[in-house]
């Protein structure tokens, strides 16, 4: 029977599947990855190597390829069909985050664009 | 063979289903806590997430008073991603020698984590007492009160971590590395990579935003 409870195990995060010597080596080129993402990052924001607007752009886009590595590299998220679970429970991580971020920029940028300007506000109270 | 055994006897396409889906039975015990620990995980970076848009919102809210680009000092920022990269790092090597029931290299490890944490947390602990110090504090405008909010959660969390690794490793050394013990400290290892995930955000989002060219 421990062949089958073995089959039916799922995933677990932070868990590699096969805890073998090539473990270490996953976090180690996960740390290299993460250090040149952060590297990249530091040298995109300090320098004009990308066009000074796309300055937000290019750093969000380092930001995420570094979370990937993260959850890639150390907690061992893959796209196995054992990490269903896992993964799923991400996504939805991940949408709340972005409808809240997300949304709360829109909105209140959308507020600021309306808004009265202060100084008329101020008058309007006289 | 009667027909309740030939249902459960698993097919090679029915536990390919079963994987990772809930099926075939309950999974054990470290799986379902794991699991549960990642939920938690989850939920509080949408708490995070809620406090980023807060900061976002609120950054350019100086209210006269300085902006990040006066206040901030990248290299200080660098000295402590590095620090908590490196930790993320030997916890997770931490974790790989607790698994392999190899008690001392996981202690050797679970050192390097605490000082790198520490020293993370002292260099943030400077960061703001030399920016009270400077009358850029919490109060003085809607940026400042945003900042150090969400530096200050991530930087409570990171406090809390290590209280965390001290109360598991006394379990280490006191009742060794039994499943109950290593399932602890895989929950821990779970808390500690997430912590370093939200700082990439901070990072991105406070530091190199706030202060890019």
């Amino acid at each position: 029977m421990n062949g089958h409870d073995h089959v039916f195990d799922d995933r677990t995060p932070g868990v590699e599947e096969r805890e073998s010597t090539a473990s270490y080596s996953s976090y180690t080129i996960g740390l290299g990855l993460a250090i040149v993402a952060t590297i990249a990052s530091f040298i995109v924001s300090q320098t004009h190597l990308l066009w000074p607007p796309g300055i937000p752009v290019g750093l969000v886009v380092l930001a995420f390829a570094q979370i990937g590595v993260h959850l890639v590299f150390f907690l061992h998220l893959g796209s196995g069909s054992d990490n269903t679970n896992n993964i799923l429970a991400l996504a939805f991580g991940v949408l709340v985050v972005f409808l809240v971020i997300g949304g709360s920029i829109w909105i209140m940028a959308n507020l600021k664009e309306n808004m009265m300007p202060m100084n008329q506000i101020m008058q309007m109270q006289h | 063979m009667t027909i309740a055994a030939i249902d459960t006897a698993p097919t090679a396409r029915s536990t390919e289903l079963a994987r990772g889906r809930g099926g075939g039975g309950p999974a054990s015990k470290r799986t379902v806590v794991a699991y549960g620990f990642w939920i938690f995980i989850l939920s509080d970076i949408v708490m995070f997430s809620c406090l980023f848009a807060a900061y976002a919102v609120l950054s350019r809210n100086t209210a006269g008073g300085p902006t990040g680009r006066e206040l901030f000092n990248l290299h200080n920022v660098f000295i402590e991603t590095m620090c908590l990269l490196l930790s993320s790092y030997s916890c997770g090597l931490g974790a790989l020698s607790a698994e392999r029931r190899e008690p001392a290299r996981f202690l050797l490890f679970a050192a390097v984590t605490f000082v790198l944490g520490a020293a993370f947390l002292v260099i943030e602990a400077t960061e703001f007492a030399g920016m009270v110090a400077k009358g850029a504090g919490p109060g003085r405008s809607a940026f400042l009160s945003s900042f150090f909010t969400l530096v200050g959660t991530h930087g409570v969390h990171v406090t809390g971590g290590l209280i965390w690794l001290v109360y598991l490793v006394a379990q280490v050394i006191t009742k060794g590395l039994r499943p109950p013990v290593l399932r602890r400290l895989l929950c821990w290892s779970l808390f500690w990579h997430a912590l370093d995930i939200v700082w990439i955000g901070v990072l991105t989002l406070v530091y190199l935003m706030g202060a890019s060219v």
